[in-house]
């Protein structure tokens, strides 16, 4: 190979050449995936009962204070094979859900809110008075798409996903669970929204889904939901803007300044810029040259770099190197302006920072596809099981967490209906 | 006649504008017929300005100014002790007006609660402690203990948000821990630091409590007030009200109140004149004359790459609808731009659907309505997006070359770029207007409909001049 041809990246584009071919074959069992397997995969695999435990958070119990509507009430979405689409419908138990499911087979199962009445039952109310047809409860949860972040990486394009840009997943999973509670495996230092009950899900080709399943998050509002959203929103990105990262002021906020430097800034430093190759064509350092407002710094690096062969030492020091002088061209001390304060941990924070699709978590009423159900079946039809065991716990494990916390349960609303009966006379 | 009071007994002086008011009940006042409409009318230039404002992307400081100054114009008495009299008898006719529709309740809300926030930062401390507990707030202060523990990190919020470091006076020590989800501004906006589900609150923050209790209060009040007041007729005033107004002027105040509500929003283009049309053949072509910025983006977007994501299909979908294109040219027009991405069939099963939607023939049969500058504006479009308003999301470069490709001029352009640089998004679009027909347009733009009718007018005279 010359050494144009390594400068233009055509490494890239055999890897690509293999991708493509594996793209093919999925498509080719997609294909074949037909009733059959659905039957069997519903009849067998597919875990009615625990989804049913885990959704009832404790109201399918024998418990006097135990609501025995609550289940009934949740809103459960269906994708048929013929493309048909069918919402509001509703159970009242776990064998009335799984007997739809094996007579349906559907290629889709989307979970929705609880609402006021059941929503298959929600005309024969009249709509009047108290008596509405509205969202009570619904998870708060989190949308993460790795096409979203096809600007930064050059491994794969729309939903598609390899061993080298599946991490930019992983660290978003980190910097968000983080802060929405205390995170096992990591020594954390932010604990921010005080949730325990955290599921992540993969979300059958290309992302990832977080629900969020403590009581108090299921009740929050849309605009609680929203608010919760926007603080999280750091990446705004939109094709026609340069910046997508803007971090102004003279500090950070705490929440910034912990993800950036215990997840991002080492995540990008050591994987990122190396498995993405960020630097060795001008296509690519052009794109971080251009987040630098101060065009006479751009310009020199532009100069350190053109047309600069890459010495003969590891890809890697070639990659860090590059980011060495970046660095030191933006803090060496003649460069104070603002603008520039920022700049190296908005380029870290545009690469690396989960995006997150707003509108998934601001309304009560989004419909959510349903963990382990089998949607868009990769290669391996045991992959939709598979969770990374070291970071995300499993939904058995989520039921044990839900169990010891079933006691809390009543706990808890002991303490609401004395609050209650308090504020009515107080 | 007799005056009762307001329960709210604060000094007013007599240059003051009226203290800070909760609305909380409608008061036992009697009022005359023409003060009623009158005071409606001075409140609305009132919550019209603020408004403007706000879709203009004004910071907290010059809308404090712009709230002070609003007041002092309108909301004056010759008689001082009216002033509250009038703050009260305002809102309340306003609230008969506004509680009709979704819309008109979303824009009152919005504008009142804004309102309520400038005025309450322009209190003393004394007063707001007072509003604070009148509005039950849960809050406890923070201990000496758990402050120093979160100095450190308190610090650094009242940093990235320039405010001064807790502890550097006497009065910045007092935070208080509240619950995160009393205060979704201030987490939304990362105002305040969270921890384990509390958010440490600033004494200087304190009115975001105020302001979500304020709003919810109202909120609920409005959707009350819809139901029970039937037809908008005398019946709906608080009794004592009526008794104020002589029999042959309860016919009056219906018209009255109508008017108030349409004059000041403007025509909502939901339904296009009659002699509006437009059919699929000639959309290119007025589209490079006569369509604004956004909707032009859109639609150059959408002839690129046959596909446009939700955001971008509902402001473009709605804006033609508004312009005169029929449900089943639209559905062809869609349909031959996306079948080119989609096919024909997935186009059929996935988005035919919602373009009947958007016309009103499927679901619950509601006419949408195209949206306004206001709206637009305010849109976060994100990645994939190309909808949103282009004067706020392109950076400088793209933006130049849109307006060069549409033919404004290099000296228009630099005014141009000066609105868009002080944030005055739809001056920007004004003054692309006026390079582009060279034509002055007066009103100023605030409905991309507006733009495309006034365009339509301004060629046409062209026309007829020949």
């Amino acid at each position: 190979m010359t050494r144009e041809e390594v400068e233009n990246g055509t490494d890239d584009m055999l890897i690509d050449g293999s991708d493509e071919q594996q793209r093919q074959d999925v498509n080719a069992v997609r294909h074949e995936v037909n009733a059959n397997y659905l039957k069997s995969y519903y009849g067998k695999l597919f875990p009615v009962a625990d989804i049913h435990k885990w959704l009832s958070y404790g109201n399918d119990g024998k418990h006097p204070r135990c609501d025995e509507s609550y289940f009934g009430r949740r809103e459960f979405s269906f994708t048929l094979e013929n493309d048909v689409y069918l919402r509001f419908r509703s159970y009242n138990s776990p064998s009335e859900l799984e007997k739809y499911i094996n007579d349906s087979l559907p290629f889709q199962i989307d979970i929705g809110a609880v609402y006021s009445v059941d929503p298959s039952k929600r005309f024969a109310y009249a709509q009047s008075g108290d008596n509405v047809f509205i969202p009570v409860e619904r998870e708060l949860v989190f949308d993460m798409d790795i096409s979203d972040y096809d600007d930064v990486r050059y491994c794969c394009s729309g939903a598609d996903v390899c061993l080298e840009c599946w991490p930019l997943m992983t660290i978003s999973i980190k910097v968000i669970d983080t802060s929405l509670r205390d995170f096992v495996l990591i020594v954390s230092i932010t604990d921010d929204f005080g949730f325990n009950h955290i599921l992540w899900v993969y979300s059958g080709c290309h992302g990832v889904h977080c629900w969020v399943c403590d009581a108090k998050a299921r009740r929050l509002s849309n605009e609680q939901r929203g608010a919760i959203a926007d603080y999280f929103h750091v990446y705004k990105g939109s094709e026609n803007s340069n910046k997508k990262v803007y971090l102004p002021g003279p500090a950070l906020h705490p929440f910034l300044t912990t993800s950036y430097t215990n997840v991002l800034k080492p995540f990008f430093e050591e994987k990122l810029i190396c498995s993405q190759n960020l630097f060795s064509t001008e296509e690519r350092y052009e794109k971080i040259l251009e987040m630098i407002p101060d065009e006479s710094i751009a310009s020199e690096l532009r100069g350190k770099w053109q047309d600069k062969k890459r010495p003969p030492n590891s890809k890697e020091d070639f990659h860090i190197h590059r980011w060495e002088q970046l660095k030191n061209s933006l803090q060496s001390g003649k460069h104070l302006a603002t603008g520039l304060r920022r700049c190296i941990e908005e380029i870290v924070f545009a690469y690396t920072y989960p995006r997150l699709d707003m509108e998934v978590s601001k309304h009560m009423n989004h419909l959510l596809k349903a963990p382990f159900c089998r949607v868009c079946v990769p290669i391996d039809p045991n992959r939709c099981e598979e969770f990374d065991p070291t970071t995300v716990p499993t939904l058995s494990r989520l039921l044990e967490e839900l169990n010891s916390g079933a006691s809390q349960m009543q706990i808890d609303s002991e303490n609401k209906l004395k609050h209650d009966a308090k504020s009515k006379l107080g | 006649m007799e005056i009762v009071r307001s329960q709210k007994k604060a000094p007013t002086t007599v240059d003051a504008v009226p203290i800070t008011q909760l609305y909380k009940s409608a008061p036992a006042l009697e009022v005359r017929l023409e003060d009623f409409e009158q005071f409606a009318i001075d409140r609305l230039r009132v919550l019209k300005g603020i408004s403007d404002g706000l879709s203009r992307g004004k910071k907290h400081e010059e809308m404090q100014k712009l709230v002070t100054d609003l007041l002092r114009a309108n909301m004056r008495h010759p008689d001082p002790s009216e002033v509250i009299n009038k703050d009260i008898i305002s809102h309340f006719v306003l609230r008969l007006v506004y509680c009709r529709t979704e819309d008109l309740r979303k824009w009152f809300l919005a504008n009142e609660t804004a309102l309520f926030r400038c005025r309450f930062n322009g209190e003393s401390a004394e007063v707001q402690r007072a509003l604070m507990s009148e509005l039950d707030i849960p809050h406890k202060a923070l201990t000496k203990a758990e402050f120093e523990n979160a100095r450190d990190k308190l610090s650094q919020v009242a940093r990235s948000i320039n405010q001064p470091l807790p502890g550097s006076t006497t009065a910045d020590t007092t935070f208080f821990k509240v619950p995160f989800e009393e205060v979704p501004d201030l987490v939304a906006g990362r105002r305040v630091y969270i921890h384990k589900g509390h958010a440490y609150v600033a004494m200087n923050q304190v009115v975001s409590l105020l302001v979500t209790k304020f709003r919810s209060h109202l909120s609920r009040a409005l959707v009350l007030t819809n139901r029970s007041s039937v037809p908008l007729t005398v019946v709906s005033l608080p009794r004592k009200w009526t008794s104020a107004v002589k029999e042959q002027e309860k016919d009056r105040l219906s018209p009255i109140v109508e008017a108030l509500c349409t004059s000041y929003l403007g025509p909502d283009y939901s339904q296009p004149r009659e002699l509006a049309e437009m059919s699929i053949k000639d959309i290119d072509q007025v589209a490079k004359t006569s369509f604004p910025l956004c909707m032009r983006h859109l639609f150059e977007k959408l002839r690129e790459d046959h596909h446009l994501k939700h955001g971008g299909r509902m402001q473009l979908g709605l804006f033609l609808k508004g312009v005169g294109l029929k449900l089943d040219d639209a559905l062809a027009f869609w349909k031959a731009e996306f079948s080119q991405k989609v096919g024909v069939e997935r186009f059929d099963k996935e988005y035919a659907y919602s373009i009947r939607h958007n016309y009103g023939k499927e679901g619950k049969r509601t006419d949408y309505t195209p949206y306004s500058c206001q709206k637009i504006i305010s849109s976060t479009p994100g990645v994939g997006d190309h909808h949103g308003c282009p004067y706020r999301h392109f950076s400088e470069e793209n933006l130049r070359a849109a307006l060069y490709k549409m033919g404004v001029s290099s000296r228009a352009m630099e005014d141009i770029m000066d609105k868009v640089r002080n944030r005055h998004y739809q001056l920007a679009c004004t003054l692309t207007f006026e390079a582009v027909h060279s034509s002055s347009c007066d009103a100023g733009i605030n409905h991309p409909n507006q733009y495309y009718i006034d365009s339509q007018k301004a060629l046409q005279s062209k026309v007829n001049c020949i």
